[in-house]
């Protein structure tokens, strides 16, 4: 496609339920006043597991978002959070949701969902005691009569319909009657920058005029951190979860994991001029790849996000010499925040270590699907407010890893063009770039 | 700028092959049978489209062969037809001969559909027994004394990106890499996405698809519970899925993987490569039902679906020379179906012959779009259509012209309809670009 065809993309709206917060504000601010949200995990009962703390969304009632709860009440944690996010959202760019005749300009045809979503929560309690029911110790054999009838009595349709992955794209279509392009992806943790990019790229190619675009996940459940207590994947940090997650630093041992949802509302430039919404920033640039090195570990030469950060550049017309900031994937564990500092410096070259790169997962913990568009929001208020969000717990610089972390304290700067860096388990990568928007 | 089909794979019921596939089809024969994954006798649908027995290590390149220790089923099924879409495409990648190939890595996509992988509950079962007191969980048991029981590296079997790792990993492709996550539309929809992937130029060569197994006691169950599934016809597993039928009872649900090499038409025909067709439109929308386990009845998110693809492909309905429906056989769903093809397609609709592959195939899941969108490209390429199965009495509310006899005759496009519980729908234009 020649350029001249290109549809200009803007962001018209923003939304998010998160452990900062359930509005943009408020986790806004959060985030300038560098404020954790790590505590003990309540969900469950994680106190005999390696790992016993997390950031959880707290006090979270979707109920307020909606006129017909009934729809969504069997919907899992994420798809709540999903309504909750979107509601926000198209508030603000102006999009009525729960509407049989909607008069906001949008036609619905023209209107899809692109999202990094990840599975519903396993009901632990079912999946782990039908197991047992059928589970022979003396044969190591089971018994899936026994098993079958256990999950007969306890399983509901509903319940388990929710955990297939695709139900949060479901929960907006009906919530918002969106009819156009519907996906719903989950590239580990890089769904919800892939989706923000692909949601672009169906607006740019003409084939609708509004998309809703983002994440939503979690995955603090007893299996989900079984899962990554067992990669050694987490912190355990558990005497100090608001010091936990410490990217960057010589003493960071694992992410902490969070959950959440995060929303944008991209919209082709001549469908907000049309309807005369607010512009809130223009994405100009995409780019994924595939490490295709190890399912286990990234490529050790950060060939696969090097490759993402230069696609998305290459996309965007613009230079390294242009980024004024990078929102780094920065999980806080050992290998990630080595070879994510590594693609930067391969990059960025001479410019590497005068561009500031933070990282809000030191704050927010770590969204895994929701994750990079949560921190796609941060890069759109950055710009909005010329501030750049710090990376907390910055207190022993690894020597290694000499980058301008934008340490322990937000900092004023002109941010013009910013970059959002996502790398997912199995080495998937995707980076978004946006800009200030300028007619 | 044309996207072609270079190369097609399968690993279905029917066989190991996209030809066995083919073969089936055109046949009559039906690959769903009685479970032998596990015992199904409490099982309210006993059954199932299942692969046939294959050694995984033959299809992985030896020095990354430990790597299948880290295969779930999906995963493995999927590798076996993304070898043989590369191998019939005549593409050479890494995995067939590291000193001559013929891709260029970093312009090389891979987008596939995938699920939430099931848990091998066999596997897990040991740790999980650990973890009981009185015969219930315990979770501060299971926290203390079985979760260092489990394997390490269990997690990253079941995160559903991990069929396109594995691949890309296997053929070395380094370019844009996703998965899609729409259930029974995912392999339809992963098809629109690299279709668009090499239409923007974000790579040359993309491999679509993908690959699931429903063959597992947890998602088996769910789709019964859903009252999506047959209870039936436990004893005759060949008449069980009747798509389109006046006596459809239900789905029956299955394993498979579909993958086909997009490539751009022009550099395709310079390397004289074998072309199925091309990708002429594609729609995509959604159901909006408040029944979410099924698709709305007047069927709306398949006809805006069919609409937009058809504008997509500048073509007009008569164009139109086969169907190859979703078709689950679930009557509500198959009426529901066929309203939106009508209302898309308009007078035309009740004359268009329609192929629904479940019968013999079962629904595969996510790799159920990427089954029919194989057998729609082997209809254009042979000029034939087969006789539909299970399928001699049809639905009269519905209307459609399904295949009695296998029918013979040059085939311009062919459109293959997708939808899915959760709402997503999608449609695929093809068009027959030899001659």
């Amino acid at each position: 496609m020649d350029n001249k065809n290109k549809q200009r993309v803007v962001i018209t709206g923003m939304g998010i339920v998160c452990p900062l917060g359930h509005d943009i504000a408020t986790m806004w601010d959060n985030i300038l006043n560098c404020r954790s949200g790590m505590s003990q995990t309540t969900i469950f009962d994680a106190t005999t597991y390696p790992t016993k703390f997390c950031s959880e969304v707290k006090n979270f009632d979707f109920a307020k978002y909606t006129k017909n709860p009934e729809l969504h009440q069997n919907g899992n944690r994420h798809s709540k959070f999903a309504i909750g996010a979107v509601a926000g959202a198209c508030k603000q760019a102006k999009i009525e949701v729960e509407s049989e005749n909607p008069n906001d300009g949008v036609n619905r045809r023209r209107m899809g969902i692109y999202l990094g979503a990840g599975e519903g929560p396993v009901d632990s309690d079912i999946f782990f005691n039908a197991i047992i029911k059928g589970w022979d110790e003396s044969t190591s054999t089971m018994d899936w009569n026994k098993w079958a009838d256990f999950a007969y009595s306890k399983m509901q349709a509903q319940m388990e319909l929710e955990q297939e992955p695709n139900m949060p794209a479901a929960h907006i279509s009906i919530y918002t009657g969106a009819r156009g392009p519907v996906r719903s992806c989950l590239t580990a943790c890089a769904a919800s920058t892939q989706a923000v990019g692909e949601a672009f790229k169906v607006l740019q190619s003409g084939q609708a005029d509004v998309m809703i675009a983002g994440g939503a996940h979690s995955m603090i459940h007893p299996l989900g951190i079984m899962g990554f207590n067992r990669l050694t994947a987490l912190s355990t940090r558990n005497d100090s979860p608001e010091t936990a997650s410490r990217p960057f630093t010589a003493s960071r041992d694992g992410f902490v994991i969070g959950e959440g949802a995060a929303i944008v509302i991209l919209e082709t430039l001549e469908s907000a001029k049309k309807r005369g919404v607010e512009i809130l920033a223009e994405v100009i640039g995409y780019g994924s790849s595939s490490d295709a090195f190890r399912v286990t570990d990234m490529h050790e030469e950060a060939r696969g996000a090097v490759t993402a950060i230069e696609a998305a550049l290459k996309d965007a017309n613009v230079s390294y010499k242009d980024i004024d900031y990078i929102s780094t994937h920065g999980t806080s564990t050992s290998e990630n925040d080595s070879i994510e500092t590594l693609a930067i410096k391969t990059v960025f070259k001479e410019e590497a270590k005068n561009t500031p790169v933070s990282s809000i997962k030191s704050m927010m913990g770590h969204l895994i699907g929701a994750a990079g568009a949560a921190e796609l929001i941060s890069c759109v208020l950055a710009i909005r407010d010329n501030v750049l969000p710090p990376t907390i717990n910055y207190n022993d610089p690894d020597p290694e890893l000499d980058l301008d972390y934008v340490p322990n304290k937000p900092r004023k700067a002109d941010i013009n063009i910013a970059m959002k860096e996502s790398f997912g388990f199995g080495g998937q990568n995707n980076v978004v770039i946006i800009k200030r928007y300028e007619n | 700028m044309t996207v072609a089909i270079t190369g097609l794979g399968a690993a279905t019921c029917l066989g190991l092959s996209y030809k066995d596939l083919w073969a089936g089809l055109c046949g009559g024969k039906c690959g769903i049978s009685r479970i032998t994954a596990f015992d199904p006798e409490s099982f309210e649908c006993q059954i199932a489209g299942q692969v046939p027995a294959f050694s995984i290590r033959d299809y992985v390149p030896k020095s990354i062969r430990k790597t299948t220790k880290l295969m779930s089923r999906d995963i493995e099924i999927a590798i076996i037809a993304a070898n043989e879409a590369f191998k019939d495409s005549g593409l050479k990648t890494k995995a067939f001969d590291e000193q001559n190939i013929t891709i260029n890595p970093k312009r090389s996509a891979i987008i596939l559909g995938a699920n939430s992988i099931s848990c091998d509950l066999l596997e897990i079962a040991p740790s999980i027994a650990k973890g009981a007191v009185d015969g219930k969980f315990d979770i501060r048991k299971w926290g203390t004394d079985s979760i260092e029981t489990v394997t390490p590296l269990w997690l990253l079997k079941y995160l559903p990106n991990m069929l396109a790792c594995h691949i890309g990993i296997i053929h070395d492709l380094q370019g844009p890499s996703n998965t899609i996550t729409c259930a029974e539309a995912a392999g339809h929809l992963a098809i629109c996405e690299a279709f668009h992937i090499i239409l923007r130029g974000d790579a040359d060569v993309a491999l679509a698809g993908g690959g699931e197994s429903k063959v597992n006691p947890i998602v088996h169950m769910r789709q019964a519970l859903l009252k999506r599934a047959t209870k039936e016809h436990n004893n005759n597993p060949e008449q069980a899925c009747r798509p389109f039928d006046a006596d459809a009872k239900g789905g029956v649900f299955g394993e498979a993987a579909g993958c086909v090499v997009l490539e751009n038409l022009e550099i395709a025909k310079n390397r004289n490569a074998k072309i199925y067709a091309s990708v002429a439109g594609i729609g995509q929308s959604c159901s909006i039902n408040a029944n979410y386990e099924f698709l709305e009845a007047d069927g709306k998110g398949i006809q805006y679906a069919i609409e937009s693809a058809i504008e997509s492909a500048k073509i007009k309905p008569e164009q139109i020379d086969l169907i190859v429906p979703h078709g689950t056989g679930i009557y509500a769903e198959d009426v529901a179906e066929a309203a939106g093809i009508h209302k898309a397609l308009g007078s035309i609709a009740s004359q268009i012959p329609v192929f629904p592959t479940k019968s013999m195939v079962s629904n595969t899941g996510s790799a159920a779009g990427a089954v029919d969108v194989i057998a729609a490209c082997c209809a254009i390429n042979e000029g034939v259509i087969p006789a539909a199965k299970n399928c001699d009495n049809v639905n009269k509310n519905c209307k459609l012209n399904i295949v009695k006899e296998q029918i013979k005759k040059r085939i311009n496009y062919a459109l293959c309809t997708g939808y899915t519980y959760g709402g997503q729908t999608a449609a695929i234009i093809l068009k027959n670009d030899n001659g």
